[in-house]
């Protein structure tokens, strides 16, 4: 385990840089590790996508598949891989401070 | 055997594929679009070249009535006669679709068109295409081009070429 330390607040993330803690994530948090992964400033349907994820988590103890994130999240799967180029599900979930989806859908 | 190259560095990541549907039975079809779809969600660039029976994923009239193969599957465990049974495919075909939703894995004609949104690129093989007396108009919107063999190997260059 890492100790990185995210807007002034040191948080562990596991090999992949995601928050090995879910409660220590804030929004300031997930906009310096969108900077991080190339996002320079997440815009409101950024967002959508993130809030999404997290809520879907912290209800079901998993990240949504990208086919319901298309379906459900309000953006459909085009502008999702716009948003998060390099893979939507993996990188919204790790601006969106929940762990990495395991997946294969 | 050990991760490291000779060198002593990480092997380079995958950064393409590109695939070959060759078969047209559900379980000869679902294989490539997992693998296909993966790639994409791991932001690998993805080909998908549909071939003979293959091409009933991308074909508008077939691509929802695709079965799984209940005669000449041993991995099925279902004797042979009992394959052949009307109406065991369908219903062996329903049992898989039912396990599938719950897995949230979609039917095939709403995983090719999400494989294309998520901009992995569906071709269909021209040979088997000119075999089947087939048009463009034949598949769904989202396949880009009907493309020759000499083509396919020409897009697939750099990356890797996964036979389904």
């Amino acid at each position: 385990m890492t100790t990185v330390t995210y807007a002034g607040t040191p948080v562990e993330v596991d090999p992949e840089g995601f928050l090995s803690q879910t409660d220590q994530w804030n929004e300031q948090i997930a906009a310096e590790i969108a900077a991080e992964a190339g996002i320079a400033e997440l815009n409101d349907r950024h967002w959508l996508v993130i809030n999404f994820m997290r809520s879907a988590y912290l209800e079901n103890g998993a990240a949504p598949s990208i086919r319901t994130l298309g379906k459900a999240s309000g953006v459909p799967i085009k502008e999702l891989y716009d948003l998060f180029p390099k893979g939507p599900a993996k990188l919204a979930a790790k601006i969106a401070g929940i762990p990495k989806p395991r997946g294969c859908i | 055997m050990t991760e490291q190259g000779t060198n002593g560095a990480k092997p380079e990541p995958i950064e393409k594929v590109s695939i070959i549907v060759s078969k047209g039975s559900l379980e000869g079809i679902y294989p490539g679009l997992i693998m296909a779809n993966g790639a994409r969600m791991e932001g690998i660039e993805a080909n998908v070249f549909f071939t003979f029976f293959g091409l009933d994923a991308i074909n508008k009239a077939k691509n929802e009535h695709v079965k799984a193969a209940t005669v000449g599957n041993p991995g099925l465990h279902l004797a042979t006669w009992a394959g052949a049974v009307p109406g065991v495919s369908a219903l062996v075909t329903r049992k898989l679709a039912g396990e599938m939703e719950k897995l949230d894995i979609p039917p095939i004609p709403e995983f090719v068109e999400m494989i294309s949104d998520s901009g992995g690129a569906l071709y269909a093989c021209k040979a088997s295409v000119d075999l089947f007396g087939l048009s463009e108009d034949d598949f769904i919107p989202q396949v880009e081009d009907v493309i020759t063999v000499g083509e396919f190997y020409e897009m697939a260059a750099g990356g890797q070429i996964i036979f389904t």
